[in-house]
């Protein structure tokens, strides 16, 4: 919830003044949820709610500019087959050591996406809610989900790729 | 008589194609016809299993990322919550 709440602000102790106040939250409104959604999604709808409006308080400077193509086009001759096809490095995360190093780059990664790429991914793949859940959350269609996580981790693997080694 | 021809799928996609479908894919969101393209691909192809690899590889180590956020307190709490909950709405 820290880590959510930390893409929206500007410093770590603004998002937990925003986890504090998620928790209070939650406590007053107990009473009055009605069990339409799992209390996870439900939780993580309020987080978001707060944390964007906190964020809006104190807005931080843009991240990087959205990168429409999952990989750079000038890595693909003009039939669309790879030129510069991508190398091997996938064994080397299974070096704990290296995993862990790796991990700590994804996650400040994570906070340099655009705003609904980073709510997605985090979300999906380091809280683990499910696709129906993340819609539920953030109010998405599956298929505006999907291209939100897809932007995401292309972006993600564009990072892990330069830090073995490739463009 | 002449016979009805349905539309012909190009022979093979492309890799640079093929990179934009991988999340679609993996979240089983292909078509039937789709998801036989993109494995007769990745069957042929010397370099998009690898770019597959990598697609996995990210995604597990954003799930590893450790799950730092919640004191024991916090955590506690929460369950109570749940538990309270769950009683209330038996």
């Amino acid at each position: 919830m820290l880590r959510l709440a930390a893409g929206y602000v500007p410093s770590q102790a603004v998002a937990e003044e925003v986890v504090q106040d998620t928790w209070l939250a939650v406590l007053r409104g107990v009473s009055r949820f009605e069990g339409r959604s799992s209390v996870r999604t439900w939780l993580f709808r309020i987080l978001v709610n707060r944390a964007r409006t906190a964020g809006e308080r104190e807005r931080r400077a843009m991240a990087v500019p959205d990168p429409a193509a999952a990989v750079d086009p000038a890595r693909f001759d003009p039939s669309g087959s790879w030129s510069l096809p991508p190398e091997h490095w996938v064994d080397l995360v299974d070096d704990r050591l290296i995993a862990q190093q790796m991990a700590g780059r994804v996650r400040s990664a994570i906070m340099d996406l655009p705003a609904q790429q980073r709510e997605v991914v985090t979300l999906r793949d380091v809280e683990g809610l499910t696709s129906g859940e993340v819609c539920d959350v953030l109010d998405l269609t599956e298929a505006n989900q999907r291209v939100l996580l897809h932007r995401g981790r292309s972006r993600l693997r564009q990072v892990l790729e330069s830090e073995f080694g490739r463009p | 008589m002449p016979r009805l021809r349905l539309p012909s799928l190009p022979a093979d996609l492309a890799c640079q194609k093929l990179v934009e479908l991988v999340t679609d894919y993996l979240e089983g969101a292909l078509s039937r016809r789709d998801r036989k393209r993109f494995e007769r691909h990745l069957a042929g192809c010397p370099h998009c299993p690898e770019y597959l690899a990598q697609m996995r590889a990210t995604i597990d180590l954003t799930g590893r990322i450790t799950p730092d956020d919640l004191t024991p307190q916090m955590r506690q709490d929460f369950i109570e919550l749940f538990r309270r909950w769950q009683a209330d709405d038996e």
